[in-house]
């Protein structure tokens, strides 16, 4: 079977699943630096999804793109050492302050620039935003069919993709013709571990912008081995409308931003019999909490 | 997210000693291999890095992975089927996890697909793995069978079969029979030579053997006709893929249950010889054996570091007459000792597997070039102290983890005695360490030559001259104390010179020198971090105690005693 060509998008994200009292601003913002920066957990889903087409079909590679501040070509590397052949990194001050429209916008310009992608993998939604816009945006932005909820991959055959979906009732098997973006579960396998002689053979990569700011003795090496530098790609290397970038290509406005502190509520008890539940299923039909 | 070398600093204390350096070097061959593989490191700083990185690896799969399918691998345990052998559920992604990780042949030399490390760093994946499940550990641990085919074994060997250990095929090393257990001169499995075809094919059978339908095994046999002894024995490849092996059946054992232990039958199972015939229990067999006792006494330090942890975390958790129960001296008491024991025994782990990692890549430099003649010197002084060290390695560590195994329990009262709580399974999986790969008996044996030969002594005296810290200089004294009273001991045994006698007390003597080589570890130890005062105090205080009683054991014996304890 002809090899592919692989596009997974990632995040770095702040861990909110680890939060402290710090983890808020006063002024209602997540505070960044008290939180640290990973690899959004389904955006890992997505990754293995990729390496195990790459295990299936011998050649296919499997890239990385990322947008973001410096710090993110983190995301990069660690993609490398879990087996991805390269990655890039979309960096640049127009690219601040984009809400989810204007970063579909952004990773799809990039990924025309990769150019003849078969496959965008991406995770169903982001822990520190929880939209899940961004991948079925960059579907619609490249005039793409997208398939959501992804757990499995089944068969790839012919141009087509076959691939279950994680729906509320069930699974649902979907063909699509390829290319297409997919987006994956976090009920999907996990990602594999890193991988010993990648971790070794990528740790000193680093974007220009690193490179110039480290002060490791390892300077000759990125001239020796030139898969050790990870592209920075601004606004300039790919084609866009400035207009669509960053703050101004943004229409999403925040209104307010509340902080909300779960309280444990009284609890009630319910008898275990017909009678008791029953009652239960229509307070809770009533209530809009089911149906 | 939890990392099992992380979360144990004691690990990278230890990988980052002093005598790594010459280490590294050593293993790298000054780095030469950085022009031709992308994972080389380029300098000694470069490859620490990467064997720190590469660690943190084992740790968070033993963490996330190992660790927690650990309870389920020792319930279910494997299958013996028609295919031979089917490992628990989690027992395979355990595996699976590794290999895709890359963790196989993590010593082997890159032209075979390994990762070049030395044993140092091996060992303490060893030692991460035990912690998290020590069944597991078996068959993940024996790709250092494949050390045995890389040292003895033709070119044409090495490369059809070490990649292939690289690439995550499991190994076995076939020995013991049911006549032949500690005595494997014993070994009957018949192996023939045809000479029409060139081949040589086995039969007979063996027993106990761990992961016995792996990839690939090494298997002693008997190649001389008429012969009884181990010179008449020879070291041979089994490559599972050429069939003629069947399992008979898997044992049903009290601990490490996750690892398959198996009885073979070969019935003319083709085989290729390994290196000279006669020389497979005399020479292949005494290093191979080597190399798994040193992973046997990392085993045993893994298994160690769970029990302690376990009995820590339930003497701050347990509250009894009104307070966590770690408060009352008699719990404390068992706790502090047990990390003081612990880290003795692991820096004395440390310590053999900086020998033998010296020792070792000699020996395979001398095969690449002549080596110089200083070269040559270091390489006999490390290749005995290593020889005297993995038996004294292998016999204290396994006693300690069973110790340690039966204080954690000790502190977690009844709870402990129940299946609730991971150390009832521990405390079943320690009982093998001082049992297999030579019982402490038989470590008690090889180690015995260290102690009136007067290599250990040689070591200690080398110790006492190291340089430390005024403050440490207290330590050091109570260890010359103990040395003096050491010497008595074995100048009494040497000059009444009956060698029953000798074996009568030999645990004892050799158990007085590792006490004194820990205390000496420890004091190095403290003079790199101040942290390790509390163990090294801890540590002489009872180890001086132990020393003492055996000191007068000895004192007040002489040669008619063993008719006093000999069975009539």
């Amino acid at each position: 079977m002809k090899a592919l060509k692989i596009v997974v998008l990632a995040k770095q994200v702040p861990d909110t699943r680890n939060v402290g009292k710090d983890a808020m601003k006063a002024d209602g913002t997540v505070n960044r630096a008290a939180l640290p920066a990973i690899f959004n957990p389904e955006d890992l889903n997505a990754l293995e999804q990729a390496l195990r087409v790459k295990d299936q079909i011998p050649g296919t590679k499997v890239i990385l793109l990322t947008m973001g501040p410096g710090r993110a070509a983190e995301v990069i590397r660690e993609g490398l050492y879990r087996g991805a052949d390269e990655g890039y990194l979309l960096t640049d001050r127009a690219f601040a302050g984009a809400d989810t429209l204007a970063t579909s916008y952004a990773l799809a310009c990039a990924i025309r620039k990769i150019n003849d992608v078969d496959l965008i993998f991406a995770g169903r939604q982001a822990i520190d935003g929880d939209t899940a816009q961004v991948g079925p945006q960059v579907a619609e932005k490249m005039h793409l069919p997208q398939v959501t909820y992804v757990e499995e991959i089944t068969e790839i055959k012919k141009g087509k993709i076959t691939l279950k979906r994680r729906l509320e009732r069930g699974v649902e098997s979907v063909e699509c013709p390829m290319p297409c973006v997919v987006t994956v579960n976090g009920s999907a396998p996990t990602c594999r571990p890193r991988n010993a002689k990648a971790l070794m053979k990528y740790k000193h990569a680093r974007t220009v912008t690193e490179q110039q700011d480290s002060s490791e003795d390892y300077i000759t090496l990125y001239t020796e081995r030139p898969y050790l530098a990870i592209p920075e790609w601004s606004v300039n290397d790919i084609e866009s409308d400035l207009q669509q970038l960053g703050l101004t290509g943004s229409p999403t406005k925040v209104k307010k931003i509340e902080n909300i502190v779960f309280q444990a509520k009284e609890a009630r008890k319910i008898e275990s019999n017909d009678e008791g539940i029953e009652d239960l299923m229509k307070e809770l039909i009533e209530n809009h909490t089911l149906g | 997210m939890d990392n099992f070398y992380l979360d144990n600093p004691e690990l990278k204390f230890h990988l980052t000693h002093p005598l790594m350096k010459k280490i590294v070097a050593l293993k790298e061959r000054d780095f030469k291999d950085k022009d031709n593989y992308d994972y080389a490191p380029i300098d000694f700083e470069d490859a620490m890095d990467s064997y720190q990185k590469v660690l943190e690896i084992v740790g968070d799969i033993c963490a996330n992975i190992v660790g927690p399918n650990a309870e389920g691998v020792d319930q279910e345990g494997p299958v013996h089927d028609k295919n031979g052998v089917t490992y628990a559920k989690g027992t395979q992604e355990n595996l699976d996890a590794l290999i895709k990780a890359g963790l196989m042949g993590i010593t082997l030399p890159r032209e075979f697909e390994g990762l070049n490390f030395p044993i140092v760093p091996y060992t303490m994946a060893a030692d991460i793995v035990s912690r998290a499940d020590a069944g597991f550990v078996n068959i993940w641990g024996l790709q250092d069978c494949a050390e045995t085919i890389h040292e003895f074994a033709s070119d044409e060997q090495k490369t059809k079969y070490l990649p292939r250990v690289s690439r995550g095929e499991t190994m076995a090393m076939d020995l013991t029979e049911p006549d032949a257990g500690s005595d494997l001169q014993r070994v009957m499995l018949k192996a023939n030579y045809n000479e029409q075809e060139d081949q040589w094919y086995l039969n007979g059978v063996k027993r106990f053997i761990t992961n016995g339908d792996g990839d690939i095994s090494l298997v002693l046999a008997r190649s001389e006709d008429g012969t009884v002894d181990g010179r008449g024995l020879s070291m041979f490849i089994y490559d599972k893929a050429s069939k003629g092996v069947t399992v008979r059946r898997i044992e049903h054992k009290m601990g490490i249950i996750g690892s398959p232990t198996c009885e073979l039958v070969f019935k003319n199972a083709k085989a290729e010889l390994v290196g000279d015939r006669k020389l497979g229990l005399i020479k292949y067999v005494m290093s191979l054996m080597n190399g798994a006792r040193l992973g046997i006494a990392a085993q045993s330090v893994g298994i160690a570091e769970a029990a302690y942890r376990e009995a820590l975390t339930y003497a701050e958790e347990r509250e009894q007459f009104g307070k966590p129960i770690i408060q009352f001296p008699a719990v404390y008491e068992i706790l502090t000792t047990m990390k003081a024991k612990l880290d003795a025994c692991r820096s004395l782990l440390y310590e053999t597997a900086r020998f033998v990692d010296i020792y070792k890549t000699y020996t395979h430099i001398a095969e690449e070039r002549t080596l110089e003649k200083e070269e040559r010197n270091e390489m006999k002084k490390y290749q005995k102290l290593a020889d005297i060290y993995t038996p004294l390695a292998k016999g204290i560590s396994s006693e300690l983890c069973n110790q340690m195994a039966y204080d954690s329990l000790q502190i977690h009262g009844g709870s402990g005695f129940m299946k609730d709580y991971p150390i009832e399974r521990i405390y079943r999986d320690a009982r093998i360490t001082s049992i297999y790969e030579g019982t402490t008996q038989l470590q008690v044996v090889a180690a015995i030559r260290g102690v009136t030969a007067g290599g250990y002594l040689k070591q200690i005296n080398e110790y006492e001259n190291s340089e430390i810290k005024p403050e440490l200089q207290n330590y050091r004294r109570m260890l010359v104390g103990m040395t003096e009273e050491y010497e008595d001991a074995v100048d009494k045994i040497n000059n009444i010179g009956d060698s029953e006698f000798t074996d009568f007390h030999a645990r004892r003597l050799v158990e007085m020198a590792g006490n004194i080589i820990m205390g000496y570890l420890l004091i190095l130890d403290t003079e790199r971090d101040h942290n390790y005062w509390k163990s090294t105090e801890v540590f002489l205080k009872v180890a001086r105690g132990e020393n003492k009683g055996k000191a007068e054991f000895i004192r007040y014996s002489n040669v008619n005693d063993l008719g006093k304890f000999k069975k009539e």
